[in-house]
């Protein structure tokens, strides 16, 4: 733990206070992606929105040393740049006026703020649209446009509430490929909104798990994917995650073997249940069982065909203990930092 | 504009009778008074009656009242629907009952408010003359200030919808880029409220146009000033009911012609 109030640039400290939504605390460094991840409703959004000052909340916020909430700060005076889930171009201006209003409204000459305005949509791949209204954009053009109107104002705090929200697989990946390295010339913290396990593994060097507005969990992407705490958090990673007091086990769906019968063999981990789905994964079939937990195993399209299974077929499963990871849970979460 | 298939006519069933008769009776009713007015208009004097100095008189007042009225409400209503539509503060609600009362006032009790409060005698008229000499009743700026008083209502209500319409979505967004709130209406706001603040022009004008039972109370009727077209076909029903209708055919000549123009630029539906 870094002692202290830390005077250096670019850090981020902040404890979140919307009451029934969230109450979160927080912290990162300059160059730090922080990946915040959770399901709908823990309070993703509102977290983000309140370090915005668009959301009303209590708490403390302290960017590069300098206080958000005391005197509280309104919006315009956070140096922040908020990527929007439905981009939320203004839609009577062209690309290029999107991306140069931020430096307008801070001061810049119209003149002066059209290079910088067109030096960004060509460094996001779409300089020969800077002509274009919202309207006559892609939706992945238009997030483009989006991230460079957040970058263009050289943001203290880069706030991307699920910008690949809605966009084609194909363009998604692309501009997820984009963003990476355009997260990584940013010199200020990125926080970044997904439901999406990629994204926190591909963009992130840090992991927020929101679970009903409360941090769950904190840590690098490989060791939340391999140690997940949350039920939300091993389903994004493909884990059956089970808890035993104050000790987690983890075990991968491939490691589960499915049988109709009781299991005899070896495994003393083993369950009765009913099959809720089966569902292409990669090259095997992914079965969800109603073992209460539900729980996850992988099998070969040809076993399944064997076994017979489909939605409402009672199976058994078991699992080795050699393939299982025991670790601990925390009872309370640290500040990271 | 997008084209998107069709349903074939008939498609859905025939429509029902019960809707159908209403609308044909309601379509009938409005067109009717319009057709036997453009039927029993003496043409032959209407280029004389257009080059009269009375009528070119009456005409130009109304051309310039109304005017003056779209622009005092560019002006003041807009900032008030700006600030009905977007600052929370006490009492919101009664400012906008108070807008709307003129809405349902009959427009003479209308002219006798502002003759009350703005009269010679009136409470902020009496003392305005005891300070500047200054009379408003039976002046062209009474004129104005009586259509103002109607037609402001029809176009706060029009543009407080329009903002709101967006939702200050767009303006939290300028917000984030460091805008002003003032940055943020010049640059965000009004350009999206642009629709509104055109068809809420038009009612306001429209309003204005036809305004007579406020004009004739607190501006009076008199010719050169404060005659409008209203007021001039009014008085010309007691004498001459062929020449009323021969100017009220000029001026509903004037206004679809006006209408038809702007109707082009900015009353094109989506």
């Amino acid at each position: 733990m870094r002692s202290g109030t830390s005077q250096a640039p670019q850090t981020l400290r902040a404890t979140v206070e919307v009451p029934g939504r969230v109450s979160a605390s927080l912290s990162a460094e300059a160059g730090d992606v922080l990946a915040v991840i959770g399901p709908n409703g823990a309070g993703k959004t509102t977290l983000l929105r309140a370090l915005a000052g668009i959301v009303e909340s209590t708490g403390e916020i302290e960017v590069a040393g300098r206080s958000w909430t005391d005197p509280p700060l309104p919006i315009r005076e956070r140096r922040i740049g908020l990527v929007f889930q439905d981009q939320a171009l203004f839609p009577h201006l062209s690309a290029q006026d999107n991306v140069a209003f931020g430096l307008r409204s801070r001061g810049v000459k119209r003149s002066a703020a059209s290079q910088p305005a067109k030096d960004w949509l060509e460094r996001l791949g779409i300089g020969h649209l800077a002509s274009r209204r919202p309207r006559e954009l892609s939706g992945g053009q238009a997030q483009r446009v989006a991230i460079a109107r957040a970058l263009a104002t050289e943001p203290e705090l880069l706030l991307l509430d699920e910008p690949f929200a809605g966009l084609d697989v194909g363009v998604a990946t692309e501009l997820r490929l984009e963003l990476a390295r355009h997260l990584a010339a940013y010199d200020g913290i990125t926080l970044l909104v997904t439901h999406h396990a990629l994204d926190a593994l591909t963009l992130a060097n840090r992991v927020l798990v929101l679970d009903e507005g409360r941090v769950a969990q904190v840590g690098t992407p490989t060791d939340v994917a391999a140690r997940p705490h949350t039920e939300h958090v091993a389903r994004l990673v493909g884990l059956n995650v089970l808890r035993h007091g104050d000790r987690f086990s983890a075990f991968s769906p491939t490691a589960v073997t499915v049988s109709l019968a009781e299991p005899t063999g070896s495994a003393r981990l083993r369950w009765h249940g009913r099959v809720l789905s089966v569902v292409p994964h990669g090259e095997a079939l992914r079965v969800l069982v109603d073992a209460e937990p539900q729980l996850l195993a992988d099998v070969t399209p040809a076993a399944a065909a064997e076994l017979g299974l489909m939605a409402g077929a009672s199976v058994w499963l078991a699992v080795k203990e050699t393939a299982v990871e025991t670790y601990a849970a925390p009872t309370r979460v640290e500040l990271p930092g | 504009m997008t084209t998107t298939a069709r349903t074939p006519r008939g498609a859905l069933g025939q429509p029902p009778a019960l809707l159908l008769i209403p609308a044909v009776v309601a379509a009938v009713f409005l067109a009717a008074p319009l057709v036997t007015l453009v039927a029993a208009t003496p043409w032959s004097q209407f280029l004389g009656l257009l080059g009269s100095e009375v009528v070119r008189d009456a005409l130009a007042i109304t051309a310039f009242t109304s005017l003056a009225t779209v622009v005092s409400c560019l002006v003041l209503g807009t900032p008030l629907a700006w600030l009905l539509a977007r600052v929370d503060f006490r009492g919101r609600s009664l400012v906008r009952a108070i807008v709307t009362v003129p809405l349902v006032l009959p427009p003479v009790v209308a002219g006798v408010a502002l003759v009350t409060a703005l009269g010679r005698n009136g409470l902020i008229g009496g003392p305005l003359r005891d300070l500047t000499g200054v009379t408003l009743p039976y002046t062209t700026t009474a004129v104005v200030l009586a259509h103002t008083f109607v037609s402001m209502p029809f176009y706060v209500l029009a543009v407080e919808g329009a903002l709101r319409a967006f939702g200050e979505e767009y303006d939290v967004v300028a917000a984030t880029l460091g805008a002003s709130r003032w940055t943020t209406f010049r640059w965000v706001t009004l350009p999206l409220a642009l629709p509104g603040i055109a068809a809420g022009s038009i009612l306001a004008w429209a309003r204005s146009l036809g305004e007579f039972g406020a004009t004739i109370t607190f501006a009076g009727n008199y010719p050169g000033s404060t005659q409008t077209m209203p007021s001039l076909i009014y008085g010309a029903l007691q004498s001459d009911p062929a020449v009323a209708r021969t100017l009220s055919m000029i001026l509903l000549v004037c206004s679809i012609g006006i209408l038809a123009m702007l109707r082009n630029k900015w009353l094109v539906r989506p």
